[in-house]
């Protein structure tokens, strides 16, 4: 028997995951939207912002300044993708990927071990699934702030540059943007914010672990594409550039809200990262084939008028 | 104003598909030349172009801008000194930004960028009269994003963008070749009253021989990764279609036969 309630009952939780997530999927919007780039490293940057959260609030530190320092090592994250990328010349996704398998040794190096529990009887978390409605609340505030700063940032000149590369690289640099630094910038901007969330969902869960952040990249990807999709569903011709954020945000909600109601209806939840992949292939295929579509009506169209 | 000197560069050195690009390429601008630049396919002019904006680094030699050596500055530093407008109209602009965004970049070309707004209100009404100069209707449309427009719209902004900060050096490629042949006219008056009206150092390269008799003050031929022709003032005024092709016959014992140049 399908109970409602016990859906109901499990929505709050799923949102609250969905808006750590929705936080992820941010730092994913920046550089697979906006510098056009898919960066793999953020698969074990969600662990490494969860390790140093966890390592750092056991040793005393307060919860949120731990956040802080999850941000940073994110920071660094990306950066040693960038330089890869920039400096040794090394293919963009290739360049995530090594990041990304060297951390899974750095992130045991920072626990000492696969799992580190983290109990909020202890310590001052500022989320965890214990208490819900103050999860959802703090993390709600997290990702507005995150939100709004985003937002300022891309209309400043340095975000101006970011956008212009990553839709232009040749016009960014004919207008004197140095590319390699705005790359190495914006992926070690995207992965703080991932390690932040990442610090956060270690928080809520009350553990951190190595896999942790298997697979984020499509999670995230899957955030995104929702979000787009259901902004452009809503909002139409009005979707603007806070619109698309907000709604990316949202993406993630989404997300584990439908997980939620998978596991509701008692679907095998072995197919669900297959699901996730189809759903991320699909909207990520769409524009191609529009493209396509639409190239063959122009052609009928120009017979037509000939 | 510019200056290069034995400019060389291979391209696939080694390989079987070595090729010559830049071969000793000597060239010396004065502030205020205006040159158009002519030759077969692959005789360098394009090669050229990327050699001063610095796309890659030279084999050999040197380029100098105002004086100045930049023969191993980063293309985005060399940029500060340079307005450029590309053969694709879809390679100056940037599609997903509006028209003012687009020029609110070039004009901080050369300046650092930080945390300031990416463009001011003060900026936007001077963007939109300037816009507005140009006669295509498109001020109404400021915030449209660029990939909206048309291939002669989007050359139309670039050249806006190329001259906006006004460059020491205006490096036009074939910047016509794209578009139909009445935009092209369009966009060329264009570039030639901001040239003139900005007294711009320029080098335009075309595949049209009669636009380069017709505008500047020196014309270029090259072959091969050389200069060799170089016409100025009244000679150059006086030459006709007949007189380039003959030049390139005698250079090029008649294999220029072949060249898409004959077309134009």
């Amino acid at each position: 028997m399908l109970n409602p309630a016990a859906l109901f009952g499990a929505l709050p939780g799923a949102v609250a995951q969905g808006i750590i997530w929705g936080i992820m999927a941010l730092g994913v919007y920046m550089t697979f939207k906006i510098l056009d780039f898919a960066d793999m490293t953020v698969d074990a940057t969600m662990a490494t912002g969860g390790a140093i959260g966890v390592m750092l609030v056991i040793a005393g530190v307060n919860p949120a300044l731990a956040l802080l320092f999850s941000f940073v090592g994110g920071l660094l994250c990306g950066t040693v993708t960038g330089l890869l990328h920039t400096v040794l010349g090394i293919p963009s996704i290739l360049s995530g990927i090594l990041t990304q398998f060297a951390l899974w040794s750095v992130n045991l190096v920072i626990m000492g071990k696969a799992n580190t529990p983290l109990s909020v009887d202890k310590y001052p978390l500022i989320v965890t699934l214990r208490d819900i409605p103050r999860s959802i609340l703090v993390s709600g505030l997290i990702a507005v702030a995150v939100v709004l700063l985003f937002y300022w940032y891309f209309g400043t000149e340095q975000g101006s540059s970011i956008r212009a590369t990553g839709a232009n690289i040749a016009m960014a640099r004919a207008q004197g943007v140095n590319t390699d630094f705005i790359k190495v910038l914006t992926l070690a901007l995207s992965n703080g914010l991932v390690a932040l969330s990442g610090g956060l969902l270690a928080q809520y869960q009350g553990f951190a672990d190595v896999s942790m952040g298997r697979g984020a990249i499509v999670i995230g990807l899957a955030a995104v594409v929702i979000g787009e999709v259901l902004g452009t569903a809503i909002l139409r011709k009005h979707l603007n550039f806070m619109g698309r954020l907000v709604f990316t945000a949202c993406g993630g909600v989404v997300y584990y809200i439908v997980l939620q109601i998978v596991l509701w209806l008692r679907l095998p939840t072995d197919y669900t990262k297959m699901f996730t992949a189809i759903i991320v292939a699909v909207f990520l295929s769409v524009p191609y084939l529009k493209g396509k579509y639409f190239k063959k009506n122009l052609k009928k169209e120009a017979q037509t008028h000939a | 104003m510019l200056e290069i000197l034995n400019a060389c560069k291979t391209f696939n050195a080694g390989t079987v598909n070595e090729k010559v690009a830049l071969n000793g390429l000597e060239l010396k601008l004065n502030d205020g030349d205006f040159v158009t630049v002519i030759g077969g396919n692959g005789a360098g002019k394009s090669t050229m172009l990327n050699a001063i904006c610095g796309v890659w680094p030279l084999d050999m030699g040197k380029i100098l801008i105002d004086g100045q050596d930049v023969t191993r500055l980063p293309e985005y530093k060399r940029a500060a000194f340079l307005g450029r407008v590309f053969q694709d109209p879809m390679t100056g602009t940037a599609a997903t930004m509006g028209i003012d965004e687009n020029l609110a970049m070039a004009a901080r070309r050369g300046a650092s960028r930080g945390l300031a707004w990416g463009i001011t209100k003060k900026e936007s009404e001077a963007y939109y009269r300037l816009v507005k100069s140009l006669d295509l209707g498109l001020e109404d449309r400021m915030s449209s994003k660029v990939g909206l427009l048309s291939g002669g719209q989007r050359q139309a902004i670039t050249l806006l963008m190329a001259t906006l900060k006004k460059p020491k050096l205006l490096l036009l490629d074939e910047h016509t070749a794209a578009l139909d042949p009445k935009t092209a006219a369009k966009v060329l008056a264009l570039s030639d009253k901001i040239v003139h009206e900005n007294n711009l150092t320029t080098l335009m390269i075309t595949h049209n021989m009669k636009d380069a008799i017709k505008y500047g003050n020196r014309l270029i031929m090259m072959y091969e990764g050389r200069i060799i022709y170089d016409v100025r003032g009244a000679e150059k005024s006086a030459l006709h279609v007949s007189d380039l092709l003959a030049r390139f016959e005698q250079v090029s014992d008649g294999s220029f036969a072949n060249d898409r140049m004959l077309l134009s």
